[in-house]
């Protein structure tokens, strides 16, 4: 069945509401925040810790902001949510797993099943990225 | 030269039976064209004024004889029985199925070939000096470098929605013969005192719309960061390059706009922070790939005196046959601008009897030029009279490679939903004009390039003499520039005056070749007589 919040965590969905990055300072302790094109992710550098969840919102997929900004949040060590949201197609799932999302929330509803495979493309991977694959060249260096 | 793997096997099969699923969904309508069309385009294949073209990858432009047969067989077996060779090194077929396509792509990762990346605004394929690893003044092969750069940019997950198109050219010479300096990243292998190999790194650099020339980004890089280096150039450009005009999203304009030294400074801080990542391949690696670009068994043997007797054979030797870095070996580039002919097409007959002389006279090594020729890259010298023999008949012996029968040009509008202007129309006329090849010679090097939209695939801001299409209230018109060059003294050329018609432009160039023999001196070619009096004396002679 297709779903609007298809998430590869096993913990619970964050609850708390959702700040714009852009209203961040006014909002005190929050735990979950929305990051639009135009923001830099190294300014959530300091609130790591306190954050649950990441929105980063696409809304064009043809805009590949997002996956920088999630491959420095990973980087960086940001363990909670990471939520790609907006204009997210099946044919981009892949790449958004290999860059530390594992949420999503596509405007046109997809399958979990639709997920999966878009996730098992690739049999390899050429680069090391946040999600932990051992490269090509690792397997063939050991 | 590099042979795959089973896991490169594996990364290509895997794309054959992603891209055969989507194909499928297509012709069943499950995807419509509107979602169809950006997944056809990571896959080379575009949409074009009369059918399908899709574009097939030649990793640096570098092929065995099985890879060349193979690209003849599929010009016989689902296109119209010819291939055309394009500027970036890969090869057009501009008449195919979309039905045909999952087989074509079979066909190819049968011999270690694909479409990945050849469009999308994403890396496309890695360009280089099309003489590597056997031109005489090498200093350093770019081979392995840029096998390290494909495996790297296949299927980056960070950079395949960049603001635009990205483009990596690297050469091992101080003679530049892969237009380095007009890509989003050049790259020149060269080696310090000690003897050690360093990257020199230029960011920036593009024709199209806006010409730039490339600015040193990076005077030295150790080859053992380079993957992190780029990682870094390309966050840098995913992040901050425009995506409010498609005109304005190239790196060149990122790079122009914030100032060399400003972009330096962001891409060091981006680096100095992927270096703690771990995710530079290993040496062992770089030194994997190395020992696959060895030189072959070269015959030390090989006597280098060639019987110049037949005087026509003589002709192309002088012209075609470049310097090797073995002795008794030379490098043969074969012409795919016959007089009249369409630049960079060749038969399917042609493809496969230049693969056969491979196979038979070059260590099974081919490579495509930027200039849309074909070259084999290792032939001995005493063998030299047997390839032209065989290239003579079949029709691939014109002796004109850097004259102005060498003509670079587009599809233009004969093919391009893009285009203005026809180029290649324009490109036989001109080539019919200066058929004789002794006026040609007498000319001198003169590189022509025809773009036939101000997209300039035909490269024409880097001619000693350009030419754009335009499209002048609904008639087709050529813009003359003069002045451009690809090569180590990188120059863009400028438009002299008002635009001609087709014919008008055929004189245009040919009074500019009077002027030029009037006015020459002692070893100069016509970009360095035009260099040094100037526009004026062109002006006056062509509208005066």
């Amino acid at each position: 069945m297709a779903e609007t919040l298809i998430r590869l965590r096993d913990d619970a969905a964050s609850t708390a509401p959702v700040v714009a990055f852009a209203d961040l300072s006014e909002a005190g302790n929050t735990a979950a925040v929305r990051l639009s094109p135009g923001d830099d992710a190294r300014a959530l550098l300091p609130l790591l810790d306190q954050l649950t969840l990441i929105e980063v919102e696409f809304p064009a997929y043809t805009d590949g902001r997002g996956y920088s900004a999630a491959s420095i949040l990973r980087e960086y060590g940001y363990t909670g949510e990471l939520r790609a949201v907006g204009d997210v197609l099946v044919d981009q799932i892949s790449h958004y797993r290999r860059v530390g999302f594992d949420a999503f929330a596509p405007n046109q509803p997809i399958t979990r099943e639709a997920v999966d495979k878009a996730i098992a493309t690739w049999p390899e991977v050429y680069q090391r990225t946040v999600d932990g694959r051992a490269p090509i060249w690792a397997a063939r260096h050991g | 030269m590099y042979q795959y793997d089973t896991h490169d096997q594996a990364m290509v099969d895997a794309r054959v039976a992603e891209f055969t699923d989507q194909v499928t969904r297509r012709l069943d309508g499950t995807l419509s064209e509107e979602q169809f069309r950006p997944l056809r385009l990571k896959n080379g294949l575009y949409l074009q004024l009369h059918a399908y073209m899709l574009r097939v990858a030649v990793p640096y432009g570098t092929l065995n004889s099985r890879q060349m047969r193979v690209l003849g067989n599929i010009a016989d077996t689902y296109d119209r029985g010819y291939g055309h060779f394009t500027t970036r090194q890969n090869i057009q077929y501009n008449w195919i199925k979309l039905s045909d396509t999952p087989a074509i792509l079979a066909d190819l990762a049968a011999v270690g070939m694909h479409a990945i990346q050849t469009s999308g605004n994403c890396i496309r394929n890695t360009t280089a000096d099309h003489f590597a690893g056997a031109a005489a003044d090498e200093v350093a092969d770019p081979r392995p470098y840029a096998e390290l750069l494909r495996q790297w940019s296949t299927f980056h997950p960070e950079f395949d929605y960049l603001p635009r198109k990205f483009k990596v050219a690297i050469i091992g010479s101080e003679t530049d013969r892969a237009a380095m300096k007009l890509h989003d990243i050049g790259i020149q292998v060269v080696k310090n005192a000690a003897g050690e190999e360093g990257l020199r790194i230029h960011v920036g650099g593009g024709m199209g719309r806006t010409p730039m020339i490339a600015p040193v980004i990076r005077e030295w890089l150790s080859p053992l960061q380079m993957v992190s280096y780029l990682e870094a150039c390309l966050r840098v450009y995913n992040r901050y390059g425009r995506r409010d005009n498609k005109y304005k999203a190239r790196i060149k304009i990122l790079v122009h706009e914030i100032g060399a030294d400003e972009y330096r400074r962001q891409v060091e801080d981006e680096f100095a922070h992927i270096l703690t990542l771990g995710l530079e391949p290993p040496a062992a690696e770089l030194d994997r790939i190395k020992a696959q670009f060895a030189d072959p068994a070269f015959d030390p043997a090989a006597p280098d005196a060639i019987d110049r007797s037949d005087p026509d054979f003589a002709l192309w030797v002088d012209q075609n046959v470049h310097a090797h870095k073995a002795p008794g070996y030379g490098i043969v580039t074969i012409s795919l601008k016959p007089v009249g002919g369409i630049p960079g097409d060749a038969s399917a007959d042609q493809i496969r009897l230049m693969a056969d002389l491979a196979r038979d006279y070059s260590f099974d090594e081919l490579r495509v030029t930027h200039a849309q020729n074909i070259v084999l890259p290792h032939v001995r010298k005493a063998d030299l009279y047997a390839v032209w023999q065989q290239l003579d008949a079949a029709g691939l012996a014109t002796p004109n490679l850097d004259l102005i029968g060498d003509i670079i040009a587009c599809p233009g509008l004969d093919y391009c939903s893009l285009a203005n202007a026809r180029s290649i129309p324009l490109a036989q006329k001109i080539s019919q004009r200066f058929a004789d090849v002794e006026r040609q010679r007498d000319l001198g090097e003169l590189k022509l390039k025809i773009s036939g939209c101000i997209n300039a695939c035909g490269h024409h801001h880097a001619g000693h003499i350009g030419v754009l299409g335009v499209d002048r209230k609904g008639v087709e018109n050529y813009q003359l520039l003069f002045g451009g060059s690809e090569g180590a003294d990188t120059s863009i050329g400028s438009i002299i005056g008002p635009g001609f018609s087709e014919d008008g432009i055929v004189d245009a160039i040919e009074r500019a070749t009077g002027v030029y023999l009037a006015r020459r001196e002692a070893g100069e070619r016509f970009l360095d007589t035009w260099r040094r009096i100037g526009n004026a004396p062109f002006k006056d002679a062509i509208y005066g």
